[in-house]
């Protein structure tokens, strides 16, 4: 039993607890406010505790519980909402005090054993199914050994054990620590793309499965409407959408929406694939930190199970920031804009917990990674963004300018990359998207070629420039606004699948192919740019059967 | 149980608005503190850092005049709660909520904790009916959300402190219950006169309470006046059923005292030498706003920033806007309110506006008028390279439905109050200074109602 010496914040400083573990937990004060290890010295232990401190004095008690911060994973967890402990949320009070969150749980479901009695299970191999926790089966698996004891089919409440293998309960919920990487296999060389149903992630900066990718941008830009996208359409199994240090109302929307959308491949809604991980930005600051841990061992327990997870962090900026205050707190050297040393090997090691996989049981399985970053300033020379780009495969930058302009996503072609993007491309020409490869190519180089044009125009007016260089600067706003933009407000353009993306940018660059061709014939300049565009510029809102016709139309006309 | 109240006389130390005290026991991190001089006279503080038997204690009202020797402090063995109820409204009062209107200290029939307590982000009720300021522009394009917080940006010398209590006279929810907090930190004894004499009416009617710090007032008293407007406001809204508007100006001033005590407790400094936790600090005023499952009324709350430098790259503009959900942005140059449209953004707009609410086309024509000034800022913006006769006629139709947009939507007097039909007569007048093809944005059905070519 410790002594809790000082507090300051999140700091509490507790003699006695010498002999404890790093980052083990302890219960802090009368109100037993959980806190976790982070510093020992011979004479004490510093604590970084994950609620309000208020009132909590010097002489009071700490308490070390001797294991290390852990999660509680189990079927609960799809359609749930919960802070940053993995504590439920939904169904605590409506003001979150000291205690007002707790671990229970009073759901059932229909087990199914997949092994029996004197069998010999292999680690991670399923043992038995639950059918009703979320959209996809929910396996239970085996540590490994020989199974001694199974239950019979029927329903199961949360504190139940299922079996019994190599002398070790199987349980329904399993806890895990969640600074430390679940085991798996290997990792899998292939390359197959997260679709995410924004054309311009898809086809210009596509991320793969078990990639990372990070959204840095300055307020307004769009990160958190973007990677809501993405949680509600991409073809994940698991979505982990992580709100670290946000906004309340978001969280509520986004939980409200996920609620009330159905998902397209299980007729159910969305939320039964989905963890809501939310840790507001008025929430206690170091919960934050957890937070981002916490969302990757979920994600990392689901794709154990054989399962393709994505986790979003929104942001990765405020995590970063609540390590920086406490490393301040707490008197360590700070490297750059003050964050401690760590910083780089943290974000490291946080990205390298994405993957494909071949999980323990066998089975393929993945972890992708998407993470907001708010650089302060729209700054992205600061340290959090820059270390960032070094570990994350795909970057989406978003642009001001753009976000102002309202062309959403504010995704900036030039400032972005994929490093993946020619291997998935790849995969889509083999899935049957023949013309991909060149669509993306050419879109790119499109984009490339209007900007400069665009720069020079600044020059010497637009006026002066050859007809060929004023169709590309043409060429340039029809992708624009034909193809790259995409409301997340539009219920026909929200999402778009890769064969309505291949469509689309199919007919814009047929458009400007005959439009370049025109020019090339002599068809004076004016006429091309004073044609009417608008039914290409609205095929965006059609269903990919439609597209063709609408570009035949435009075509038609220009002749 | 009732806390031992304890009194203790070793100050070790005064530094900045701290004093270090010595030989305490049993004293809680954040509790609340009563100060008392040589003098007699009472003040308040909050205990920032217990360590062993020190303490650290920030008083609010500074440390000018006080001894080493002849101070005394008492802990209260809890933070810091303030009376609530509608007691609060027609009172103007000072940053700590002391009366200045001459009447009496205000009671109320309950207390609540000035800090807040977290709402559970699963009892929140996503906004979604707006708040009318009967300005023009900020109804058409920039709507304010029940439960939203959304930031006023502006500099120096632009007369934010005017537009932010114009709304706070003008606001309202329809026939729903509405009352406005309106915090003032750091004002000139000229701008709070202003502020006073605009709300006066609104003061009088008890529809609002006005809490002012003055320039001169004790720079660490700013750090309570956010959080008592809150508090109340929570309580109105919460408790009472009402909307309510919370308006806090200047935020900028609020950030400096909250620099001013980091300083004083040598941390180390994030961005120009505020502190790290700015983000964390400024999140838990604004993100107190909300509506909540089961209850009726709402807390909206308005921020406004003065960027200095008229930089929005500050980190009190910046942290701010990476918390409030859009932002009202006003640039120089312009006629009053000189508002950027296409710098302003309200975020929840969209649920917040259209049939029932507002008018249904709402939406549309806020897109159309925004997505035509972004075209005339490019086409202006071209124009100032090459000279506007480099321009197309198309180009030079979009100069002319800006200046339209400027003279009718924008431009409003101070004291004007424009319903929503007066406001959404002019936003088509506007639009129909563009031929009816270029309004692709809005449905065919709602321009044969509303659009007039050439009018
Ligand atoms: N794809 C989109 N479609 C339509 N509107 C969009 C889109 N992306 C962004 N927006 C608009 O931009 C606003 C701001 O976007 P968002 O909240 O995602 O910004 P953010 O980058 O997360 O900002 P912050 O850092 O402050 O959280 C949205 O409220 C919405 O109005
Ligand atoms: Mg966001």
């Amino acid at each position: 039993m410790g002594v809790v010496t000082r507090v300051n914040g999140p700091l509490v400083q507790v003699s006695g607890l010498s002999e404890a573990a790093m980052y083990d937990l302890v219960d802090l004060g009368p109100d037993r406010i959980p806190g976790e290890i982070v510093g020992i010295r011979r004479d004490g232990a510093t604590v970084q505790a994950y609620e309000y401190t208020g009132g909590l004095a010097p002489g009071q008690p700490a308490a070390a519980l001797g294991v290390p911060l852990s999660a509680r994973l189990g079927p609960h967890l799809l359609g749930g909402v919960f802070d940053g402990l993995l504590r439920p949320l939904t169904g605590a009070a409506t003001w979150l005090g000291p205690r007002s969150v707790n671990v229970a749980g009073d759901q059932e479901w229909r087990f199914t054993p997949l092994a029996a009695e004197g069998d010999h299970t292999e680690p991670g191999t399923p043992v038995g199914r639950l059918d009703d926790a979320g959209a996809l089966p929910y396996l239970l698996l085996s540590p490994g050994g020989q199974v001694t004891a199974v239950r019979a089919e029927g329903r199961l409440p949360i504190g139940a054990a299922v079996a019994t293998v190599g002398g070790d309960q199987v349980g329904v919920t399993t806890s895990w620590p969640v600074r430390r990487p679940r085991p798996f296999g290997d990792r899998l060389g292939e390359t197959v793309p997260l679709i995410t149903g924004q054309r311009v992630v898809d086809l210009l900066l596509p991320v793969a499965r078990g990639g990372t990718a990070a959204v840095p941008g300055g307020f307004g830009t769009g990160k958190t409407v973007l990677l809501q996208q993405i949680a509600k359409w991409c073809d994940a199994d698991v979505v982990v959408y992580v709100g670290c240090g946000e906004r309340g109302n978001e969280m509520a929307d986004v939980v409200q929406e996920l609620s009330e959308l159905t998902d397209p491949r299980t007729g159910g809604p969305l939320a039964r694939r989905t963890v809501v991980i939310a840790n507001t930005s008025n929430m206690p600051m170091m919960a934050r930190e957890a937070s981002i841990y916490t969302g990757v061992t979920v994600a990392e327990h689901f794709r154990d199970m054989g399962y393709h997870a994505v986790v979003i962090a929104d942001s990765t900026s405020r995590w970063a920031e609540a390590r920086r205050e406490f490393a301040s707190r707490s008197g360590a050297l700070p490297a750059e804009e003050g964050y401690p040393a760590d910083l780089a090997s943290a974000l490291a090691a946080f990205y390298e917990r994405a993957g494909l996989v071949r999980a323990l049981g066998g089975a393929a399985g993945s972890v992708t990674i998407i993470g907001a970053v708010s650089p302060p300033g729209g700054d992205l020379t600061e340290p959090v963004t820059t270390l960032t780009q070094r570990f994350a495969r795909s970057l989406w930058s978003l642009d001001r300018d753009l976000a102002y302009a309202r062309h959403y996503p504010a995704v900036s072609w030039t400032e972005s990359f994929a490093r993946d993007g020619d291997a998935l491309a790849a995969w889509h020409v083999r899935d049957g998207r023949a013309a991909w490869a060149t669509q993306r190519a050419r879109t790119a180089s499109l984009l490339a070629e209007a900007d400069r044009i665009a720069a020079l125009a600044e020059i010497v007016g637009t006026g002066a420039l050859p007809a060929h260089e004023r169709v590309v600067l043409l060429g340039g706003r029809l992708i624009r606004e034909g193809l790259l933009r995409q409301s997340a407000l539009s219920p026909a353009d929200a999402f778009s699948a890769p064969d309505r993306t291949t469509a689309l940018s199919g007919a814009v660059l047929d458009v400007i192919d005959h439009c370049l061709d025109l020019a090339a014939g002599g068809t004076p300049i004016t006429a091309i740019e004073e044609h009417d565009y608008s039914p290409l510029l609205r095929a965006r809102e059609q269903p990919a059967a439609r597209v063709p016709g609408l570009r035949d139309q435009v075509l038609a006309a220009l002749r | 149980m009732i806390a031992p109240v304890l009194e203790f006389a070793e100050v070790t130390e005064l530094t900045g608005p701290l004093v270090v005290l010595r030989g305490v026991e049993g004293v809680g991190w954040d509790e609340f503190a009563r100060v008392r001089l040589a003098s007699g006279e009472l003040r308040h503080g909050l205990v920032l850092d217990v360590d062993e038997d020190l303490a650290v204690v920030q008083v609010l009202q500074g440390t000018s005049g006080m001894t080493r020797s002849g101070t005394r402090v008492s802990f209260t063995g809890s933070p810091l709660r303030i009376p609530v109820g509608p007691g609060w409204l027609g009172r103007v009062c000072d940053g700590r909520g002391g009366p200045l209107d001459g009447g009496p200290p205000v009671f109320g029939q309950a207390t609540a904790p000035v800090g807040g307590v977290p709402l559970n982000p699963t009892m929140r009720r996503p906004p979604a009916e707006p708040v009318l300021t009967g300005v023009s522009a900020i109804d058409t394009l920039t709507t304010l959300v029940r439960g939203q917080k959304i930031a006023l940006f502006s500099s120096a010398g632009l007369p934010h402190l005017e537009l932010a209590a114009q709304i706070a006279a003008q606001a309202h929810t329809g026939t729903e219950p509405f009352s406005v907090v309106f915090a003032a930190m750091g004002l000139t004894h000229a701008d709070a006169t202003a502020v006073r004499d605009t709300l006066e009416e609104r003061t009088a009617a008890g529809e609002l309470t006005l809490l002012l710090n003055l320039a001169d007032d004790p720079v660490i008293e700013r750090l309570l006046t956010p959080r008592l407007a809150l508090t109340v406001a929570e309580h109105l809204a919460f408790e009472g059923g009402r909307h309510v508007l919370v308006i806090m100006a200047d935020m900028t001033a609020y950030c400096e005292a909250l620099r001013e005590v980091s300083a004083a407790r040598g941390e180390i400094p994030a961005r120009r030498a505020y502190p790290g936790y700015l983000y964390s600090d400024l999140a838990s005023l604004y993100e107190r706003c909300g509506r909540v499952r089961g209850r009726p009324g709402s807390v909206t709350v308005l921020p406004v920033v003065t960027m200095p430098a008229g930089d929005i790259t500050h980190p009190v503009p910046d942290l701010t806007g990476y918390i409030t959900e859009g932002q009202i942005v006003l640039a120089g140059g312009g006629a009053y309110p000189p508002i950027d449209a296409l710098q302003s953004l309200s975020r929840l707009m969209r649920k917040g506006v259209g049939a029932g609410r507002t008018v249904p086309e709402h939406l549309d024509v806020a897109a159309q008028l925004l997505a035509a000034l972004a075209r005339e800022r490019q086409a202006r913006e071209l124009a100032e390279l090459v000279g506007e006769s480099a321009l197309t006629p198309a180009d030079r139709r979009y100069l002319a439905f800006a200046r339209a947009f400027r003279e009718d939507l924008l431009r409003q007097r101070r004291d004007e109050r424009r319903d929503l039909d007066q406001t959404f007569t002019r936003a088509w007048r506007v639009l129909s200074a563009l031929p009816r093809r270029d309004l692709s944005l809005l449905a065919p059905d709602t321009l044969d109602v509303h659009y007039r070519e050439g009018s």
